[in-house]
């Protein structure tokens, strides 16, 4: 007999397996990502999640006997009062007795598993057609660095903290009684002005001599530095610490804008979400929807509440500049703002717009993005009033960036800066 | 049962659950002493192989076997049985073991010691005997053989994806598990050809020969016109019509040798799967007796361990309670019920053959007179392992106690009516019918749709017909059958039709058919 010990053996042999079974499911999967999409929340995306997903083309037919014709025999266990020729009504199909039949067949439709967080990010950018180094980027983990962690006992020399090691040797001297360097002086110019006394009070001095033997002594065994006493600063690797973020979302929710175009509005902003998520440890993120009065609202109203009425695209901006100053100020937050409407606005209120955008925001912000969303079946339109109003804004400003959306590839374009020049808002 | 007294001399092996190599080693030593002295089993070498979870996991996944190829099926099994158990809604199976020579247990390492005992003594002590000596297994496998094939196998269908791609092999594959159940050759003398070892070594003679006789040259050389023609067989330059081999039960087999369109990999493919499928027929027959003998073996070899004085009072009560859910069998309106549990049932007959041998009643002298009263219960139970399958098993030695403690009764299911009828129950009039019932229950040969290629016309419409022999007028599932008949169809490269006749009066059911466009 031999033991052998497998369990160091690499793990996951199965990983072949699963990505095959991945490829296999590929369009099930994708559908479920969407659907996944669509009910969470913008800032918690990157999270694995389980999926459910119908195994339609995970089926493994083989031939198989119908348990719904012809006769059978078979035995059961466990006859409490039962005689020959008694009649047990079958129960209602899709039951299931567990006895006979639905072994392989039915009862698998519906497959239930969870993805990794790479799993689920590799599948919602692929829709997205982000080029890979840009996914390779948004994946990673974020950088570590040290940061203080409190004192240690101990620790190289070059760390040594001299307050804390300092006080520490204070307060036991001062417990032990170490007789300080002042009391030692006091003691021998006392001593020495006893013995230049005529006569010497010889008792004095004995007793004076003994206190300076005793001084010593006592200055001696009582360390004025012990190692008891040092303290080290203490370092610990934590997560880049980076300054806080502000995301803004700004929607038009007139009724012009449909369910669909309200998903591919979602999905910029949850790409900007990720990408905030990234560079910054704390993201906060602002939800303000317009018609023609604008309101900050949480994120639940934002993509399912309706509301009528006009457009008014500077409401929102107003809105936004009202919410930076109470809440955001300048100095202490990362400003951005991500855009979407239908390109409809009241005539008359676009140079209002611009005006709040040059004078403040753009100012303000690190990066304002705007998506314009349409269906691209209606085929090549008019640009709209507010393509031509923000078309301006482009050269004059390069933290501005806007572009047409019919569909969720061509979403990531609008953040090609943002994501091509990776240094500048760190 | 030969009961020495209890002896409790020496010290237990073992006082903690925790568990090291020493220990799983003594524990095994003291298992066979037992196994091998006193019952005088006959074992292949033992390899014990301690995983963790995750890799018992991976062993489900791919149907127990190591080192198994790759296929997304097993990706899937693996994802659900995982669920499963992150739900905790089922739990890892304490051990599995492999028919091999030398026999492979894996044990895992969160288990007690006493557990990995429990394990020794049934898998490496019960299990092993089976394999080795039952006859199924001694026809249909090579335990000396099934690791290095499975080498082979693994090799190759990993070397057949680089050269021809994933999606290429997966077809093939997906088509040759649907027809899995089929790639059997069933009857005795018909295979022969199917020997593990054998095949084996005629496939890596096949490919070494290719490598060494290729010459790039012949590759320009213009093939004569006769040689394109009968390409698909060539090692047989004038091959039979297939019609003489018809009809043909082994759809893989068929397929493999006369299929007009596959290319030589595709072939080894369809043959790597049809000998993984006889490999498991033996298994697939005997689950009950496995399942009993191993079981009847553990509790043979714990108690005695016991009396030895080797087991401590407690690893016992953990032992037991572990043994007895084993065994346990919910009845048929239990929300726990599915189907009859081949540990109870085996294990409960293998103790009634004991119980017969020794003390016997005169129902039992009417109704095993072999066993009855013979006096040597293991003589007689490894008889019984070694000649006999789950049907043949409990059509022999099921005796009317059993069936009154399991409370069997029959029923009689007519797919039009609303109503089951009961057909018998454990009395006098009852006995013979539940046995023959419950013996065609485990039966493979009933529980199978017996399917047959009874024509395949090379020459002209190159169409394959498939007959179901309809038994008791039990059709093919719908759904499956036409997506099965799909992959069928795919192998076969032309139109392939079904039709299902019933056995008794000759007349045509039903019929399937697919076409393939070319």
């Amino acid at each position: 007999m031999q033991i052998v010990d497998r369990r160091l053996n690499p793990k996951s042999k199965s990983l072949g397996n699963r990505q095959r079974f991945l490829r296999r499911a590929k369009a099930e999967i994708k559908e479920a990502v969407r659907e996944a999409v669509k009910s969470r929340k913008v800032a918690d995306l990157a999270s694995g999640e389980d999926v459910k997903i119908s195994s339609k083309s995970l089926r493994e037919p083989t031939f198989s006997l119908d348990s719904k014709s012809g006769s059978r025999d078979f035995v059961l266990p466990g006859n409490s009062d039962f005689v020959v020729g008694d009649a047990i009504p079958k129960p209602p199909p899709g039951g299931g007795r567990g006895s006979k039949g639905s072994k392989d067949g039915s009862g698998e439709d519906d497959f239930v598993f969870s993805l990794t967080r790479e799993e689920f990010l590799d599948i919602f950018f692929e829709d997205l057609k982000l080029p890979n180094l840009v996914k390779a980027k948004l994946k990673n983990v974020k950088s570590k660095e040290l940061t203080r962690a409190g004192f240690s006992s101990d620790g190289p020399p070059s760390k040594l903290n001299h307050v804390r090691t300092m006080r520490n040797s204070l307060a036991r001297r001062i417990a032990l009684h170490r007789p300080s360097l002042k009391t030692l002086e006091a003691l021998e110019a006392e001593i020495a002005t006893a013995e230049a006394e005529t006569p010497p009070d010889e008792e004095r001095l004995a007793e004076l001599r003994a206190r300076h033997k005793r001084t010593l002594y006592l200055r001696k065994t009582v360390a004025y530095l012990d190692p008891l006493d040092l303290k080290f600063n203490r370092h610990e690797r934590r997560p880049k610490p980076s300054t806080q973020a502000v995301m803004f979302c700004l929607m038009d929710v007139s009724a012009s804008m449909t369910e669909r175009l309200k998903d591919l509005a979602k999905r910029f902003f949850m790409l900007l979400n990720i990408f905030l998520q990234r560079h910054y440890r704390e993201v906060q993120v602002v939800f303000i929807r317009h018609t023609n009065v604008a309101a900050e609202v949480d994120e639940e109203t934002f993509f399912s509440g309706r509301e009528t009425g006009g457009t008014v695209i500077s409401t929102a901006l107003v809105e936004m500049q009202r919410v930076i100053n109470e809440r955001y100020p300048v100095s202490d937050w990362n400003i951005y703002a991500a855009q979407a409407s239908d390109g409809h606005n009241f005539s008359d209120d676009m140079d209002e717009c611009l005006d709040i955008l040059q004078m403040n925001l753009l100012s303000q912000c690190q990066y304002f993005a705007y998506i314009e969303v349409g269906s691209s079946d209606e085929g090549p339109y008019p640009p709209s009033e507010v393509w031509e109003g923000y078309e301006e804004l482009i050269g004059q400003h390069s933290n501005f960036a806007m572009r047409r959306v019919s569909e969720a590839g061509d979403i990531y374009p609008v953040f090609r800066n943002l994501f091509s020049d990776e240094k500048k808002p760190a | 049962m030969q009961t020495t007294g209890k002896t409790a001399t020496s010290k237990p092996l073992f006082e903690s659950a925790d568990w090291t190599f020493d220990l799983v080693n003594k524990a095994y030593d003291a298992c066979a002493e037992i196994g091998l002295g006193e019952l005088g089993l006959d074992i292949y070498p033992n390899v014990i192989e301690v995983i963790t979870s995750e890799q018992m996991l991976d062993a489900y996944a791919s149907i127990g076997l190591p080192r198994m190829y790759r296929h997304w099926s097993f990706g899937k099994q693996f994802v659900r049985d995982e669920l499963h158990y992150r739900k905790g809604s089922r739990a890892l199976a304490y051990e599995l073991v492999i028919n091999s020579d030398p026999c492979i247990n894996y044990i895992m390492e969160e288990n007690s010691m006493t557990m990995h005992t429990l394990v020794l003594a049934h898998a490496a002590m019960g299990h092993n005997h089976f394999f080795k000596n039952n006859y199924l297994f001694q026809e249909w496998t090579r335990a000396d053989a099934i690791l290095d094939y499975l080498d082979f196998a693994k090799t190759y269908v990993s070397r057949c994806e680089e050269k021809h791609g994933v999606n290429a092999v997966e077809q093939v594959l997906d088509a040759a598990h649907a027809l899995m159940n089929q790639g059997i050759s069933r009857y005795p003398g018909a295979n022969k050809h199917v020997s593990l070892a054998r095949e084996r070594e005629r496939a890596l003679a096949r490919h070494l020969y290719e490598e060494q006789s290729f010459n790039d040259l012949w590759r320009t050389v213009p093939k004569p016109q006769q040689d394109v023609a009968d390409g698909e067989e060539g090692d047989k330059p004038t091959a039979p019509p297939p019609q003489a081999h018809l009809p043909e039960d082994n759809l893989l087999y068929f397929l493999e040798k006369t299929a007009p369109k596959l290319d030589d990999w595709e072939r080894e493919l369809l043959r790597i799967v049809r000998n993984l499928a006889t490999y498991f027929y033996p298994q697939r027959q005997t689950k009950v007796m496995n399942e009993g003998c191993a079981t009847w073996t553990h509790f043979y070899i714990m108690n005695r361990l016991y009396d030895k004085g080797l087991l401590s009072e407690g690893s016992m009560l953990e032992f037991l309670h572990s043994h007895s859910s084993v065994t346990m069998q919910p009845a048929w309106s239990d929300r726990r019920f599915s189907g009859m549990n081949p540990y109870a049932l085996g294990f409960a007959i293998m103790r009634d053959i004991e119980r017969m041998a020794n003390e016997p009643t005169d129902e039992d002298k009417e109704w095993c007179p072999d066993v009855a009263g013979c006096g040597d219960a293991v003589g007689a139970l490894k008889r019984v392992w070694a000649e006999y399958r789950d049907d043949s098993f409990i059509l022999q030695y099921m005796s009317p106690k059993v069936m009154r403690d399991f409370r069997l009764f029959g029923i009689h299911d007519e797919s039009q009516h609303p109503h089951v009828f009961v057909s018998s129950i454990h009395d006098e009039r009852g006995y013979r019918r539940v046995r023959k019932a419950l013996s065609e229950q485990y039966c493979v040969s009933t529980s199978d749709p017996d399917l047959q290629i009874i024509d395949a016309d090379l020459q002209g419409s190159r169409r394959l017909v498939v007959s179901h022999n309809v038994r008791n007028g039990v059709l093919l599932e719908r759904a499956n059958c036409e997506r099965t008949l799909y992959h069928l169809a795919r192998l076969w490269g032309y139109r392939v039709k079904l039709i299902e006749v019933d056995n008794e009066t000759g007349k045509i059911l039903k019929e399937h058919e697919n076409l393939r466009m070319p």
